[in-house]
């Protein structure tokens, strides 16, 4: 009966992704796109990751797919420019045979998985006690990998920089997209002042319960940065000017405290980033609560995009 | 055992809402009826879905939990349907 | 067949998928999105293989499932720089190809475009 419904949704999701790689309009792939990362979801549930699932609606369904319909929708009057530039029908065939292979090697090699799978989870399990939280995944994050999750940091900084250098030379410093307003009386700035509070407290709460059960910072900073997007795009709120220096001290604020209490570890306990016996959930939650801002700001910004308008009047 | 039924049948009665609307979806000749059959079938068809999880929820804070979300999908939607609606209206202007 | 094994051959089939919308679509979007499909399919290849290693208790192994949560939100900031210079490509010249000949226009971009 499982094996029927996991068959089911992989079959929705490889409909899906078909669709979205086949349609004709442009605005129909990206709709299409955020129904398959929604679904993904789903797929995670299934696969018993309850933390990825979170991520990959919040940013893979979320973030991503307000990205690209915002994108889609400023350039749907490109689609006859592109259409004139479709290959032909034996580059497509090409093409097909090469997805074709690839395919079929990546199936090969999942049905020739050892069995018994390999695994580290008994090693997690062993050394989880000592990092005082109760989720595995948590404790790999920053505890056991904790440079993987510094570095993934700093790649979302340099992306903010390689964003924000794509203003145009006018405006260099300003503000990222168009001022956004709405009638004060309308629904959506409605919609944008009951959320908020109640999307900012759903997002604490998924950072804080992430120490013991599914969640995490990653999944409750995106609800922050999604709420100031809300209240932006209903213009009760504006981009700020990426030229302020309280807009780039915050954004650095979170990876320069975790930098800096990796170099304290060589300190005290003889490696980077390693922690002190007894010292590792209060050091653990610290870093969180350093990294929870920077990151939802972070996030924020970069889904504002590159600057548009100029900064000072 | 009698709540397992009720589970089950709220759930598939729910599903089958999820199917009028999509129906009407499919069959509606223009914007405005699409999200009329779609908010009210989505909306009744989740909180049916909503109703018959609750007996299979593990406490009152998780049996909240679901309740929250089907107070917070009911706001979504009919605020997207609003903007949807004077969006398709602002296209689509009839006399 | 159990579900690492159905997900890991949908997996599969997803990369393929997305790399036939790379190579053929013109539009650059449409590349971001199917880049976006490969992506995912790569993801949920890795999480059948976490879901195999699931031992002492957890659902699955959660090393792979850590590194999983790193990849979707690069693969978020790596989408998010394509699409802006995307956006940056089409205010400069008007249009989103990405053939030679066309890019000689580019307009002058005072920042007003």
């Amino acid at each position: 009966m499982i094996e029927t419904l996991n068959a089911g949704v992989a079959v929705l999701i490889l409909a899906l992704a078909i669709f979205t790689i086949a349609t004709r309009e442009l605005f129909a792939a990206a709709v299409g796109f955020i129904a398959y990362g929604l679904l993904l979801t789903l797929v995670w549930a299934q696969l018993h990751g309850l933390d990825v699932a979170l991520i990959e609606g919040a940013v893979g369904g979320g973030l991503t797919g307000v990205l690209v319909i915002g994108s889609a929708a400023r350039l749907r009057g490109t689609q006859v420019t592109a259409s004139a530039e479709r290959l032909g029908a034996s580059a497509r065939a090409a093409a097909a045979i090469v997805a074709g292979v690839v395919a079929a090697v990546l199936a090969a090699c999942v049905l020739a998985l050892p069995d018994p799978a390999p695994t580290l989870a008994p090693q997690v399990a062993a050394n989880m006690t000592a990092t005082g939280v109760g989720n595995p995944i948590t404790a790999v994050l920053l505890a056991f990998r904790a440079i993987d999750t510094l570095l993934e940091v700093i790649v979302l900084i340099f992306a903010l920089i390689a964003v924000w250098s794509l203003a145009p030379d006018g405006v260099w410093g300003g503000r990222a997209g168009p001022r956004y307003d709405a009638d004060p009386n309308g629904i959506l700035v409605y919609f944008a002042r009951i959320l908020p509070p109640i999307g900012v407290i759903v997002g604490i709460y998924i950072f804080w319960v992430g120490a013991d059960h599914p969640g995490g910072k990653f999944q409750g900073s995106t609800f922050l940065a999604a709420m100031w997007l809300l209240a932006a795009r209903a213009g009760l709120t504006d981009a700020p000017p990426i030229s302020r220096v309280w807009v780039r001290i915050a954004v650095v604020a979170g990876p320069v405290g975790f930098v800096v209490i990796g170099l304290a570890g060589v300190v005290t306990a003889g490696a980077f980033l390693a922690y002190p016996a007894g010292y590792a959930k209060p050091l653990i939650l610290a870093i969180e609560w350093a990294l929870m801002p920077s990151l939802a700001l972070t996030l924020a910004l970069l889904m504002a995009g590159a600057p548009q308008r100029p900064g000072v009047p | 055992m009698v709540l397992d039924i009720i589970t089950v049948f709220a759930v598939l009665t729910g599903a089958f809402f999820f199917l009028a609307g999509t129906v009407g979806l499919l069959r509606f000749p223009d914007t405005l009826s699409r999200l009329h059959a779609l908010t009210k079938a989505d909306n009744l068809g989740l909180g049916l879905v909503v109703l018959g999880l609750l007996p299979q929820a593990g406490g009152v804070s998780a049996a909240l939990k679901l309740v929250c979300v089907w107070l917070l999908v009911l706001l979504a939607s009919a605020t997207v349907s609003q903007l949807i609606a004077r969006a398709a209206r602002q296209l689509h202007p009839r006399a | 067949m159990r579900a690492p094994t159905i997900f890991g051959l949908c997996a599969a089939l997803l990369v393929g998928v997305g790399l036939f919308g790379l190579i053929v679509d013109p539009q650059p979007l449409r590349k971001i999105l199917a880049f976006n499909v490969i992506g995912s399919g790569v993801f949920v290849l890795l999480g059948a293989v976490a879901r195999r290693g699931a031992a002492v208790g957890m659902g699955g192994d959660p090393v792979p499932q850590a590194l999983l949560i790193t990849g979707i939100v690069v693969a978020f900031a790596a989408t998010a720089l394509a699409v802006a210079l995307l956006l940056r490509l089409f205010n400069a010249t008007g249009s989103v190809t990405l053939s030679a000949d066309a890019l000689d226009e580019v307009r002058p971009d005072d920042g007003n475009a």
